[in-house]
C-alpha cells in the first residue's frame, strides 16, 4: 500500500494540493473570500446548472439506448459479436478532438441527417448529448451487460413457471439483480458526462461550458487561479459525492449472486420480438457508434486525386505535413505506443499493489483509498497538469522536461481500471490454496507462481489492455504537460488539426483512422482473452 | 513549501517507488549544471517548429545543444512560464505576443538582452525597444478569409474592410471564433476596439450580430468545419464563404497541391487585419544566459528567419530574409493592418472581451 500510496500522494494529491492553495493563499493570506465571491457569481451559476442538467440528461439518454443494447450482448448469440463488442469500446477511448470533427460530419451543417431530412444539430444540446451517449454506451453494455450475461435465465423462467407475468417476473427477478449494476453505470456515465471537456468545448459552440472547460479557461488561458481553484474544489466535492455513492452500490453488488457461465445464458434470438430487437439494437449501434467512426475512416481515403491512400503515404515524410513536425507524423504512432507501454508498466505496479492492499484489508479507511483511486478521472486534467509544473520543478523529482511526466499523467487515469478490473479476482483467490502450497513446501515465490499467477494473470492482461487502451487515447492532461518533440498520436492529430491546408486535415484523418484501428485491435485481443466478466469494464 | 523538505520528499519516493531509471530520466531531461554549460533550452508554445537542418547547423556552428520544450497554445505557455518563473523550464522563452505580452512584463519573466540584428527589424515591431526585454522574432496578420469560388459564383465582390462587413450582401456570410477562448478571435475583436475605438466596437459588432455574424469556439472549428473556401470545410460541406484566419492562410492551402494551382483557392480581406507580433526573451533566472543569449541572435539570423514562413506561417522580423515563392506567389502583403499597444490590451482585454461576450453570444 506505500507504494500506491506514495505515487499518488507524489503524482496527484500534492501537485493539485499546491496549484489549489496557489488559487487560495495569495502574498501570505487566505483568501477563502473568493469561494463566495466565486459561487455568488450568476455566470458560474450558469456553468454548475449546465454541468450539472446535462451531464442527467446525458447519462439518461445513454441508458435508455444502451441498455437495450446491454441485454442484446448478454443474452443473444450472433455472428460477430466480439467483434462488435470490441468496436463500441472505441470511443470510450477515442480523443475527443478526433469525435468531435466525425460528430459535426454528421449532425452539423450538410451532414447526413441535414441531408436526410434538413435537421442541423450542431451547436445545440442535443450534439453533445449524442456525443455523450457515443462515449458512454460500452460502459452500460460492459457493465450491465457483463452481469447480465451471468444471471442464471433459469431464476426468470422458474417465476414465471410459478406464474409471474414476463413483466413481473422481470421485475421481480432481474431487476432487484441487475439494480446495483445499473446503478454503478449510470453513477460512471454521470461521472464522465459532468467532468467532459472536449466533446462540449467542440460541439457546444461557444455558449455552453460545463465545470471542467470553465476551470480550463480560467487556468490555461485567464491565469485566474483564485476562480480556477474554487471551481476545482466545487468540482472534488462532486466528483467525491458521485464516488462515494458508486462504492456504496458497487459493495452492494458484491453481495451474493448466483451468477452462472456467461457462455451458456447466450443463445440465438427466437420470434419476430426477439429478431426486431436485436436488429433495432445493431440499428442503433450503426448509427450512432459506426456512422461517426466511418466517417472519419472515408475521409481519411479522400485524398486530393479521389480515393486513395495519398494521406497515409504523407504521413511517412516530415516535410510533407506541411511543416507541422520536425518528425514525420509516423512517428507518433511509435511515441504513442512506447509511452502507453511504459504507461501500462506504471499502472499495473501501483494499480495492482494496490488492489492487492485491497483485497487483504477491509474497513473503512480502505474503502476511502479505493475511491481516492477513482479521483483522477474526475479531476480536471489542467489542474493535473498546472500543479506539476510548479511542484515537479526540483532534482531529484524535476520530471517536468522528462519524458516520464506523460506517462505518469496517463497511469493515474489507467490506476482506476487496473484496480477495478484486478479487485473482483484477487479477492475470489482462495488464502487457502497458498497456505496448502506453503505446507507442501513451497517457497513464497514459487506459491505465488503456481497459484496466484495462474489465476490471475488472465485478469492481469485484461487490466493491462484497459489501462494500455485508455493511456492510448489519452489527450487531456497529455497536452498540458511539456514534454520534448514526440508527439503522441491524439495530440498530433489536434496539432494536424490546427493547421490550414487539405494535406494537413487528410493526415489528421488518417492518423486518427490508424488509432482507432489499434485501439479497436487492443480491445479485440481483451475480448479474447477474457472469460471472466464480473470486473467493471 | 520548503526546498529541503521538497528534496527530501522527492528523494523519498523516487526510492519508495524503486524507479531509479525514473529519477535517472528526471536527471538528464531538467537542464541541470552539469551540462549547463553546453544544453541551451527554449521553452515555446506548440506550433514552434523549425527544420531540422536549420537547428543542426545552429548547433554545430555555436557548440550548444539545443532542446526544445512545448508547452500547449501560446495563451498557456505563456501563463505555464509565469506560473513556473521561480524555477524556469528553461533559457529562453519564444511565443509571446503583443495581445499577452504586458502580462509577462509585468510578471518580470525576462532579463535585457539586446540581440544581434535588432537593427534589421523594423521600429514598430519593437514594442520594448527601450529596455530590450522582448525581442520581436516574427509577424503575422489575422484577416478575414473569403472562399474565391463563392464570390465568383455569385458575382459578389468579396469583402475587403470592416465597413463592408456589415453590408447587407454579406449578411449571414461569416463565422468568427469566440474571442473569450481563441486568440484569432481575440485578434478580431481587437482589430475593430483598434478601427472603431472605445466607444465605436461594441455598435460595429452590434451591427455585425444583426447581420448574422455566426461564433464558434475555435480556430479549428471556424476555419476547417464552417468555412467553404478551406479543403477541410470543403469536406466538411462548410456552409460560410467568410472566415476570421491568418493572412498566411492562403499560401497554406496551396501547400502540397499538384500540379501548382494559378492563383490560391481563398483570398484574404486585407483592411480586416490585425497585426500580431510574436516576441523572444531570455527567462529571468536562466541556467545558461550565454547560451541564451546566442539563441536568441539565432532567432533573428536570416537562417533561421528564411526557415521560419514554411514552418509556421508567419514572416520573418528580420527585413534582410528572403520570403519563400509560395508566400510571394500566393500571399498577400498587408500594407496597414490594425494595431493596438500592448499596454492598453492588458489593462482592458478583460472587460472588452466581456463586454463582446454580452453583445455577440446573449
Amino acid at each position: 500500500m506505500v507504494v500506491p500510496l506514495a505515487f499518488f500522494g507524489v503524482f496527484f494529491a500534492y501537485p493539485v494540493t499546491a496549484i489549489v492553495l496557489r488559487g487560495l493563499k495569495d502574498g501570505g493570506r487566505w483568501h477563502f473570500g473568493r469561494v463566495g465571491e466565486v459561487l455568488a457569481d450568476p455566470a458560474i451559476g450558469h456553468v454548475l446548472w449546465f454541468t450539472t442538467w446535462q451531464a442527467a440528461a446525458s447519462t439518461a439518454l445513454t441508458l435508455a439506448l444502451a441498455l437495450p443494447g446491454a441485454y442484446v450482448f448478454a443474452r443473444f448469440e450472433f455472428p460477430g459479436k466480439r467483434l462488435l463488442r470490441a468496436v463500441v469500446t472505441v470511443p470510450f477511448v477515442l480523443p475527443t478532438v478526433v469525435v468531435g470533427s466525425a460528430f459535426l460530419a454528421l449532425l452539423g451543417r450538410g451532414g447526413l441527417l441535414d441531408e436526410l431530412w434538413g435537421v442541423r444539430l450542431d451547436t445545440t444540446v442535443w450534439a453533445i448529448l449524442l456525443a455523450h451517449v457515443f462515449f458512454n454506451y460500452a460502459v452500460v453494455v460492459r457493465t450491465v451487460g457483463g452481469l447480465w450475461a451471468q444471471l442464471d435465465p433459469r431464476q426468470e423462467e422458474a417465476a414465471r413457471v410459478l406464474g409471474a407475468g414476463r413483466v413481473a417476473a422481470w421485475r421481480r427477478v432481474t431487476l432487484p439483480a441487475l439494480a446495483p449494476a445499473v446503478a454503478a453505470a449510470s453513477l460512471m456515465v454521470f461521472l464522465f458526462t459532468f467532468t467532459s471537456f472536449g466533446a462540449v468545448q467542440i460541439l457546444g459552440g461557444p455558449r455552453y461550458a460545463t465545470l471542467e472547460v470553465e476551470i480550463y479557461q480560467q487556468t490555461a488561458q485567464l491565469l485566474d487561479l483564485p476562480t480556477a481553484a474554487v471551481l476545482t474544489l466545487v468540482q472534488f466535492v462532486a466528483v467525491a459525492v458521485l464516488l462515494g455513492v458508486h462504492a456504496w452500490t458497487v459493495r452492494r453488488r458484491e453481495s451474493a449472486l448466483k451468477l452462472v457461465d456467461a457462455a451458456h445464458t447466450a443463445r440465438r434470438p427466437r420470434g419476430a420480438a426477439q429478431w426486431t430487437l436485436l436488429g433495432g439494437v445493431l440499428t442503433v449501434i450503426a448509427l450512432l457508434v459506426l456512422v461517426p467512426l466511418a466517417v472519419l475512416v472515408l475521409r481519411s481515403f479522400d485524398g486530393p486525386d479521389g480515393y486513395g491512400l495519398a494521406f497515409y503515404r504523407a504521413l511517412a515524410s516530415a516535410g510533407g505535413s506541411g511543416g507541422t513536425f520536425t518528425v514525420a507524423p509516423l512517428e507518433a504512432i511509435g511515441n504513442s505506443l512506447t509511452y502507453a507501454l511504459a504507461a501500462t508498466g506504471i499502472a499495473l505496479v501501483v494499480g495492482g499493489l494496490a488492489a492487492a492492499a485491497l483485497t487483504r484489508r477491509a474497513g473503512r479507511l480502505v474503502r476511502g483509498f479505493d475511491a481516492l483511486l477513482m479521483l483522477p478521472l474526475g479531476t480536471s486534467a489542467v489542474t493535473v497538469g498546472f500543479g506539476f509544473l510548479i511542484t515537479l520543478d526540483e532534482p531529484p523529482l524535476d520530471l517536468r522536461a522528462s519524458w516520464i511526466l506523460v506517462p505518469l499523467a496517463q497511469a493515474l487515469v489507467g490506476v482506476p481500471f487496473v484496480v477495478r478490473t484486478m479487485l473482483p479476482v484477487l479477492r475470489a483467490v482462495d488464502a487457502r490454496l497458498r497456505e496448502a502450497a506453503a505446507v507442501l513446501g513451497a517457497s513464497p515465490l514459487r506459491a505465488w507462481r503456481e497459484v496466484d499467477l495462474p489465476l490471475v494473470g488472465r485478469a492481469l492482461a485484461v487490466a493491462a489492455g484497459f489501462a494500455f487502451a485508455v493511456s492510448l487515447g489519452e489527450f487531456g492532461a497529455t497536452v498540458f504537460i511539456a514534454r520534448p518533440d514526440s508527439p503522441t498520436l491524439p495530440v498530433a492529430v489536434s496539432r494536424l488539426l490546427g493547421r490550414a491546408g487539405e494535406l494537413n486535415y487528410g493526415q489528421a484523418m488518417a492518423l486518427s483512422t490508424i488509432l482507432m484501428l489499434v485501439c479497436a485491435a487492443a480491445l479485440l485481443v481483451l475480448e479474447r482473452i477474457r472469460t471472466d466478466r464480473s470486473g467493471e469494464f | 513549501m520548503n526546498t529541503n523538505l521538497r528534496r527530501a520528499l522527492g528523494a523519498a519516493v523516487v526510492a519508495a517507488l524503486g524507479l531509479p531509471v525514473l529519477a535517472a530520466c528526471g536527471g538528464s531531461g531538467g537542464s541541470d549544471g552539469a551540462d549547463g554549460g553546453k544544453t541551451v533550452t527554449l521553452v515555446s508554445h506548440d506550433s514552434f517548429v523549425v527544420s531540422d537542418g536549420v537547428l543542426k547547423d545552429f548547433e554545430k556552428e555555436s557548440g550548444y545543444t539545443v532542446k526544445v520544450i512545448k508547452s500547449g497554445d501560446a495563451g498557456s505557455a505563456v501563463n505555464q512560464a509565469i506560473l513556473s518563473k521561480s524555477h524556469p523550464q528553461g533559457d529562453v522563452f519564444f511565443g509571446v505576443d503583443n495581445t499577452l505580452l504586458s502580462r509577462a512584463l509585468d510578471q518580470d519573466l525576462f532579463t535585457p538582452y539586446e540581440a544581434k540584428g535588432l537593427n534589421r527589424v523594423p521600429k514598430n515591431l519593437q514594442a520594448d525597444a527601450a529596455r530590450h526585454r522582448v525581442t520581436p522574432v516574427d509577424t503575422g496578420d489575422i484577416c478575414v478569409n473569403y472562399d474565391r469560388a463563392y464570390f465568383a459564383d455569385h458575382k459578389l465582390a468579396p469583402p475587403q474592410t470592416l465597413d463592408d462587413l456589415i453590408k447587407p450582401e454579406y449578411k449571414n456570410l461569416l463565422v468568427t471564433e469566440n474571442a473569450a477562448t481563441s486568440s484569432p478571435g481575440l485578434a478580431f475583436q481587437l482589430a475593430t476596439v483598434a478601427k472603431y475605438g472605445d466607444d465605436g466596437w461594441q455598435d460595429y459588432w452590434k451591427k455585425l450580430k444583426a447581420n448574422g455574424v455566426e461564433v464558434v469556439s475555435g480556430w479549428e472549428q471556424a476555419y476547417s468545419e464552417r468555412f467553404s473556401g478551406s479543403a477541410g470545410g470543403k469536406k466538411a460541406k462548410g456552409d460560410k464563404p467568410l472566415v476570421v484566419s491568418y493572412a498566411s492562410s492562403p499560401p497554406a492551402e496551396v501547400m502540397g497541391v499538384k500540379p501548382e494551382p494559378k492563383e490560391a483557392p481563398t483570398g484574404v480581406a486585407t483592411g480586416t487585419c490585425f497585426q500580431q507580433t510574436e516576441f523572444a526573451g531570455l527567462l529571468k533566472g536562466a541556467k545558461n544566459t550565454k547560451g541564451g543569449q546566442a539563441l536568441i541572435d539565432f532567432l533573428l539570423s536570416r537562417k533561421f528567419q528564411e526557415d521560419m514562413p514554411l514552418q509556421m506561417f508567419v514572416r520573418p522580423a528580420n527585413q534582410d530574409a528572403a520570403l519563400p515563392e509560395l508566400f510571394t506567389k500566393y500571399g498577400v502583403k498587408v500594407t496597414d493592418p490594425h494595431t493596438l499597444d500592448p499596454e492598453k490590451i492588458a489593462k482592458n482585454r478583460e472587460q472588452w472581451v466581456k463586454a463582446w461576450s454580452s453583445i455577440v453570444l446573449k
